[in-house]
């Protein structure tokens, strides 16, 4: 058989809304909009705060700082080269918990990933993008 | 009781393709036998439909997934229709019923041919068959937050409801692997089943993790295959041959974030208050439902609707399924009767509104419920979709 590399990754289309989200990683930075009126995030980002209806909403960067809400382990080879198990995850934002980013948990065996466990984000390159991913928070 | 418009519409007719892993035609074949055998079994000719709607329309993409839309099997019929309608943005696939229904209470239509296409078995033959995204290109639409992730299936994005549903109630494999035992036990007696040899706790143990939780028995089978039905206005259906299938009730709200990452009734899916809107329409109480022909897309979509229509409390699925002995055919709630999606193949919840039919009419053969029933609750799903009904034999 011959080695497949692995698949690349499947980019988003950028648009005004959500470019910030796919490019904050250039400088370290994962940013959420955020209402300047109530102080609420938005997201998927929408220049509209569904709170008090404010339109002051805009990109703000956050801490990084996440939980995981829900996970699973992936061990279906989907694709030729697809480097199985992976863990996709939900995660909640530390500042507010209704936000919740669509991730691969890494830097952590798949088995290691649990329900509530505190991660923090990193980015990597892909193309003109950078996609955030979560890893275990080290333990001081 | 206030009128609600659903009740002054009916079940009269249902057609189903041969199902298989590999059709001997093509997909506008299959839905051409489908949509055929309905209107005759309504005792209607074609000119005598004038609606026709499906979910989630035509996505000619190679997938599978919805393989013919309206406008191909209109033409395909040569038929003359006062009004039509497919799409996918709708309360789960029957979505296509609820806006048949809306048509014939604003006088649109009479009878509405209602038709569901799968082709995916062959799909996954000749290619990749995925109809979420394509490897290579950029993603827009919501589904842009989920693609970067490796998320090549919904069964990815189930998983993680499914996850947090085990994480919250408990629920252990070994309780689980009573939906699929019990589904492929009466698919045993369905002669149009796509899998039909017996399976044991053993089996389904042994059955490969796609992506934990869901086993390979825990998903459904892609199948090519069709079904159609009509729905006609009550006064219609009442001189036709079949007795009516009165749509007692139906759920299709949505009052959740509509997103499947920020849906906030994550473990239990959109099902809990559109199964509430439900209940709101009728009389009739849990108590009155002699069968439940529930989605399955994966086994814990059933456990869902058994706890959101309230056959049993949340997080009790697990106790209520318990040795199989109350959904099995003889038992106080059969449920998915004909085998379901799981082993009668994906027909994506047309499988089980004909399965409804045929055990209201008494057609079940070997599989039909004992007693005559006359009512079934049945139920459509997949993260924010959902969208449920109640159907009274009259
Ligand atoms: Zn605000």
């Amino acid at each position: 058989m011959s080695h497949q590399s692995a698949p690349r990754r499947v980019l988003p289309l950028i648009d005004g809304d959500n470019r910030t989200f796919w490019t904050g990683g250039e400088h370290g930075r994962l940013t959420i909009y955020r209402c300047g009126e109530c102080g609420y995030y938005v997201h998927p980002p929408v220049p509209f705060c569904p709170k008090c209806e404010s339109r002051k909403v805009a990109p703000e960067p956050v801490s990084g700082r996440a939980r995981v809400f829900s996970f699973t382990v992936n061990h279906k080879a989907w694709l030729p080269g697809l480097e199985e198990p992976y863990v996709l995850a939900l995660v909640t934002l530390a500042e507010q918990d209704d936000v919740r980013l669509v991730t691969n948990i890494v830097g952590c065996p798949p088995d290691g990933v649990t329900f509530d466990m505190e991660v923090e984000v990193v980015f990597e390159p892909a193309e003109d993008l950078w996609v955030p991913l979560f890893r275990p928070v080290k333990a001081p | 009781m206030s009128r609600y418009s659903e009740k002054d519409t009916a079940i009269v007719g249902i057609g189903m393709s041969e199902v298989s892993r590999g059709a001997s035609k093509s997909a506008l074949a299959l839905t051409v036998d489908a949509a055929l055998e309905a209107i005759t079994d309504a005792g209607l000719t074609r000119a005598d439909i004038d609606g026709l709607a499906t979910w989630p329309g035509e996505h000619a993409n190679g997938s599978g997934f919805s393989a013919v839309g309206c406008a191909t099997l209109q033409d395909a019929l040569r038929l003359e229709v006062n009004w039509y309608a497919g799409g996918g943005e709708a309360p789960g696939q029957y979505g296509a019923v609820f806006n048949a229904i809306g048509a014939i209470a604003a006088g649109l239509c009479r009878n509405v041919l209602i038709f569901r296409t799968m082709y995916e078995a062959t799909a996954r033959k000749t290619g990749f068959a995925n109809a979420l995204m394509k490897p290579g290109q950029r993603q827009g639409g919501p589904f842009a937050w989920y693609a970067p992730y490796h998320t090549y299936a919904a069964a990815l994005q189930q998983a993680l409801m499914f996850n947090l549903y085990v994480e919250k109630s408990g629920i252990r494999p070994e309780q689980v692997a009573q939906v699929p035992i019990n589904q492929r036990r009466n698919a045993s007696l369905n002669p149009k089943a796509v899998y039909r040899t017996p399976i044991t706790l053993d089996d389904y143990l042994a059955s490969p993790i796609i992506a934990t939780p869901l086993r390979l028995y825990d998903c459904d089978v892609p199948c090519d295959g069709a079904v159609a039905i009509v729905v006609s206005r009550m006064d219609v259906a009442r001189t036709l041959p079949n007795p009516p299938v009165r749509i007692e009730a139906v759920g299709s709200s949505m009052r959740y974030r509509n997103s499947w990452a920020q849906l906030d009734a994550f473990d239990t899916q959109a099902q809990p208050k559109v199964a509430k809107m439900m209940w709101s329409r009728t009389d009739l109480t849990t108590k009155d439902v002699d069968i439940a022909q529930l989605y399955d897309g994966f086994t814990f979509h059933t456990l869902n609707w058994l706890e959101n229509f309230g056959f049993c409390e949340r997080y009790g699925a697990k106790d209520f399924i318990a040795g199989g002995t109350r959904i099995a055919l003889e038992g106080e709630l059969p449920v998915n009767t004909g085998g379901g999606a799981l082993s009668g193949g994906r027909l994506h919840a047309y499988g089980a509104v004909h399965e409804a039919c045929t055990q209201l009419w008494g057609r079940g053969g070997a599989r039909q419920v004992k007693g005559e029933p006359s009512v079934c609750a049945t139920s459509t799903a997949g993260g924010p979709l959902a969208g449920c009904m109640l159907l009274v034999r009259d």
